[in-house]
């Protein structure tokens, strides 16, 4: 992964720099598009390299019966990407999205997300990356059919009209796209096609229903866990208790003589017993004698985690200086202090992990609901002992990933278990197993300080960040030589508000267990810390937090913007009586959005009555996804906001399943009012940004009900919810 | 053997009793669409209709089925025809999808019971089924719009 920064990501250069795209024939007839593979230039190096695993490395197949097959690079987890990114392509073909064929992509070096560095579904990146690098493969795609039939006909290729997959010439012949496609497959890349206009699209920027909606209705989706291979066992794991440890002993004997048991193999992740059936490796789990080795964490627990971040000490890293913040804050005539906590959260995923993997001495095929195809498929070949390129990544629809589909814990114990029995092993977690060993979201002690002058104006803020650092386990080489982690600073280094001098600051502070990306990342932290911070500060200033707001946010106008959008929407100021609101807005991966949450208290629980998200998030691709994905981060970031929170005691997590963390169920649902601006700016992320405005919005609103300042989330733990 | 009457059809398997119905369905039966989430009867995700009754086919042991009408998503309709499922595709409910066969069959459930909920009913009937991709707001406006196909002809 590159340090790039998300946010604020340039065109994909990478690709800009080397020749855009390949072309291949298909045997049998047909086009094929790819990138090119690095190393690459002849197109039948790129088609001998394309099948390697019988997997073809392209976007797009075209074959002579008219099948278009577009490959998705990214992981469809419910984001949309099956229909957003096919919709990329199909608007430069003009094809109907109906008349493609969508299938997951391998893992090979031409999907790497140019943001990111690798195969990656995260970071809200999929849709900003493929805005340009799938629009040329569309438009040269096209170009090369047009110039086939062209070639063919003896016109200018300017004379041509392309409509529903077919050419028409001047005097009215016809060529289908699968007629034209094995000429088309002839003829070089134009470097000149260009991607059309998007005051032209006529497929993007619509609703267009979702491709995969049909088979979520029927039970015919395929999820990871729904994988099923001739001869396949099942696995259940034994994984430590405690976070970090590991298999002393086994004594498996009691276990191996249970119904449909296989094997007991001791892998680098625990115990799995393989069984004919899952129950069956389940039950005999229970029967498993394991002593454990707890490793470093055996004395462990929450409150030792908060008071290590608050009282870690360290030089921190800028994350942004404006001006200077010290001196101002120095100088200042009225001073605001306030410190925020953060608690770690777990991703519950509606579908636990789990991983299918059929090893064999040549090779390993790995069936895997996961967001990094090449990082899975790396360390399935470590675990296996094979070659990366032996191993042959399916991707399967996700469960759910929030980010905790970019981790590969729960890999290796499936392809060691069904190399060590000789057979395709189905590994699946339990949702306790799932609870307890995830990759937790960073929790995290935060400060702000902001000063006022004589005049009453707030010339100093300095935010100060202390958490441990997701990406120094991930991608250690984005942090290498102590610099800083982008993704722990999010929605504070890129502070909105107009103020002269503005120093973020970020401390690393290691908790000894592992921390995961969770869904918007430090966003969720930091738009917490900050949002509520400048409330305060509002509050301090004896001004409408709105107001105040929006006076600060003169130099961003699209902040500015659905800010404004959001007041006036909510109603702000105008609540009914009993009711409250608080507010809140960010910045976050290339997407503008303001909340308003109106709530009253009622008995000192919190009611929340309704959420009013306003979003710019540039073009948008397809609305329907847009606002799909905007209210249920709404939804997600409420359950965190409310109940989240992950405590450990002794190195091992408390909570276990549903009933000791809560999520948000349907009668607890507030109406949600989600308004989406049109936009001509360039697209920006959708499936995380909304996260992170919730818990700020509802903080903000419980000061204004109650004149109590929730600085610790959840807000259960303020006896709120 | 255990026999069992699923989606219309007389099954046999060699399942042990007290093995939970939903390990039947899926890994013996081969009916995959009935999702595991919980275990617990937490989430609502392995919901089936027993005798048309929503049930959590995860703490449902097999023994305890025998002789009843199981239906499973694969078994609401030969072809995506049942209001709910209409109404779901007309109002594009899924994202992730892995608990929308537990949706459907409560709301489905529930429609057959009392074709015209309210949203009060709604709450009632569905708080048991977890989302995390928070599709709440379509899911209910969909088992609004599935009670007015019902209406309309669709009854079923």
């Amino acid at each position: 992964m590159s340090a790039r920064n998300l946010d604020h990501p340039d065109a994909p250069t990478a690709l800009d720099r080397r020749e855009f795209l390949k072309v291949g024939a298909l045997a049998g007839g047909g086009l094929v598009l790819g990138i090119s593979l690095a190393g690459c230039s002849k197109p039948a190096e790129l088609a001998a390299k394309s099948v390697a695993g019988g997997q073809p490395v392209a976007w797009l197949k075209i074959a002579g019966d008219n099948t278009i097959t577009i490959l998705v690079d990214k992981s469809e987890m419910g984001q949309g990407v099956y229909t957003a990114l096919p919709m990329l392509l199909a608007e430069e073909l003009d094809v109907p999205l109906k008349a493609v064929k969508v299938v997951a992509a391998p893992a090979a070096a031409p999907y790497v997300n140019v943001f990111l560095g690798t195969m990656i579904t995260g970071g809200s990146t999929s849709v900003r990356e493929a805005w340009g690098k799938l629009r040329t493969a569309g438009a040269q795609a096209r170009a090369m059919l047009v110039g086939a039939a062209a070639d063919e006909w003896k016109v200018d290729a300017a004379t041509l009209k392309v409509a529903d997959g077919v050419v028409t010439g001047p005097n009215g012949q016809k060529h289908t796209f699968g007629e034209l496609a094995e000429a088309a497959a002839k003829r070089p890349v134009p470097k000149d096609a260009k991607p059309k206009d998007p005051a032209t699209f006529t497929l993007v920027g619509t609703a267009q229903p979702r491709v995969d909606t049909p088979s979520k209705l029927d039970g015919s989706a395929e999820f990871g866990i729904d994988v099923k291979l001739p001869g396949m066992k099942y696995a259940a794991l034994a994984q430590s208790p405690v976070l970090g440890g590991s298999v002393k002993s086994v004594d498996s004997a009691a276990a191996e003589k249970m119904p449909g048991v296989v094997k007991v193999v001791t892998t680098q992740s625990g115990v799995a017993v393989v069984a004919d059936h899952y129950w069956q490796a389940h039950t005999a789990r229970d029967a498993l004698k394991v002593t454990w080795d707890a490793g470093p964490n055996a004395h462990l627990d929450t409150a030792g985690i908060q008071t290590g971040l608050k009282a870690a000490r360290g030089t921190p890293l800028s994350a942004r200086k404006d001006g200077d913040a010290a001196a101002a804050l120095k100088a200042a005539r009225k001073k605001v202090e306030a410190a925020y906590e953060l608690p770690l959260l777990a991703h519950a995923t509606m579908e636990p992990m789990n991983c299918t993997a059929d090893v064999r001495a040549d090779g390993c095929d790995l069936y895997v609901p996961t967001q990094v195809q090449q990082i899975a498929q790396g360390t399935a070949a470590a675990a296996a002992g094979l070659k990366p390129e032996q191993v042959n990544v399916h991707t399967t629809l996700l469960g759910g990933g929030f980010g905790r589909r970019l981790e590969v814990d729960f890999i290796p114990a499936a392809v060691e278990a069904s190399k060590a029995a000789g057979v395709p092993v189905k590994l699946i977690w339990t949702r306790e197993d799932d609870m307890t060993h995830d990759a937790y979201r960073p929790p995290a002690y935060d400060t702000g300080t902001a000063g006022f002058d004589a005049t009453g104006a707030l010339t100093g803020v300095h935010i100060k960040l202390t958490s441990p650092s997701i990406t120094a386990r991930m991608f250690p080489p984005v942090v290498e030589g102590g610099k800083m982690d982008p993704f722990a600073v999010e929605a504070a280094a890129n502070f909105l508000y107009d103020v002269p001098n503005v120093a973020v600051d970020y401390l690393r502070h290691e908790v000894g267990i592992n921390v995961g990306y969770w869904r918007s990342v430090s966003h969720a932290l930091n738009c917490f810390v900050v949002e509520s911070f400048m409330d305060e500060v509002a509050h301090a200033a004896g001004k409408d937090p709105y107001e105040f707001r929006r006076a600060l946010l003169g130099k961003q106008p699209r902040a500015q913007k659905v800010l404004d959008e959001a007041a006036s929407r909510a109603g702000w100021g105008q609540a009914p009586a009993g009711r409250h609101q608080g507010i809140a807005v960010m910045e976050g991966y290339g997407t503008y959005l303001a909340q308003v949450a109106e709530i009253s208290i009622e008995q000192g629980k919190m009611k929340i009555h309704k959420i009013t998200c306003v979003v710019d998030c540039g073009h948008k691709v397809n609305p329907g996804i847009v606002d799909q994905q905007i209210s249920g981060g709404i939804v997600f970031g409420l359950s965190a906001a409310l109940w989240g929170e992950v405590t450990l005691e002794g190195g091992k997590v408390r909570q276990s399943n549903f009933d000791n963390y809560r999520v948000l169920r349907m009668h607890q649902m507030p109406e949600l009012d989600v308004h989406l601006l049109d936009s001509t700016e360039a697209p920006g992320g959708i499936g995380e940004p909304s996260v992170a405005v919730v818990a700020p919005a509802l903080a903000n609103a419980v000061f204004a009900a109650t004149g109590k300042r929730v600085r610790a989330l959840p807000l259960a733990a303020a006896g709120l919810a | 053997m255990i026999t069992l009457k699923v989606n219309g059809h007389t099954l046999e398997t060699d399942a042990s009793p007290d093995t939970p119905l939903l390990w039947v369905l899926r890994d013996h039966l081969g009916l995959t669409g009935t999702k595991f989430g919980c275990g617990k009867s937490l989430c609502g995700a392995c919901t089936v209709h027993v005798d048309g009754a929503a049930t959590r086919s995860c703490v449902t042991l097999v023994s305890n089925v025998v002789g009843k009408d199981i239906r499973t998503i694969e078994g609401l309709s030969a072809d995506r025809s049942h209001p709910v499922q209409k109404a779901w595709l007309e109002l594009e409910v899924p994202q992730c999808g892995y608990c929308q066969s537990g949706q459907i069959m409560a709301a489905s459930a529930l429609l057959a019971q009392n074709p015209t909920p309210t949203d009060a009913d709604i709450d009632t009937a569905m708080q048991g089924n977890i989302c995390r991709c928070g599709t709440y707001p379509r899911i209910r406006a969909a088992i609004h719009r599935a009670a007015e196909l019902m209406k309309t002809g669709g009854a079923r």
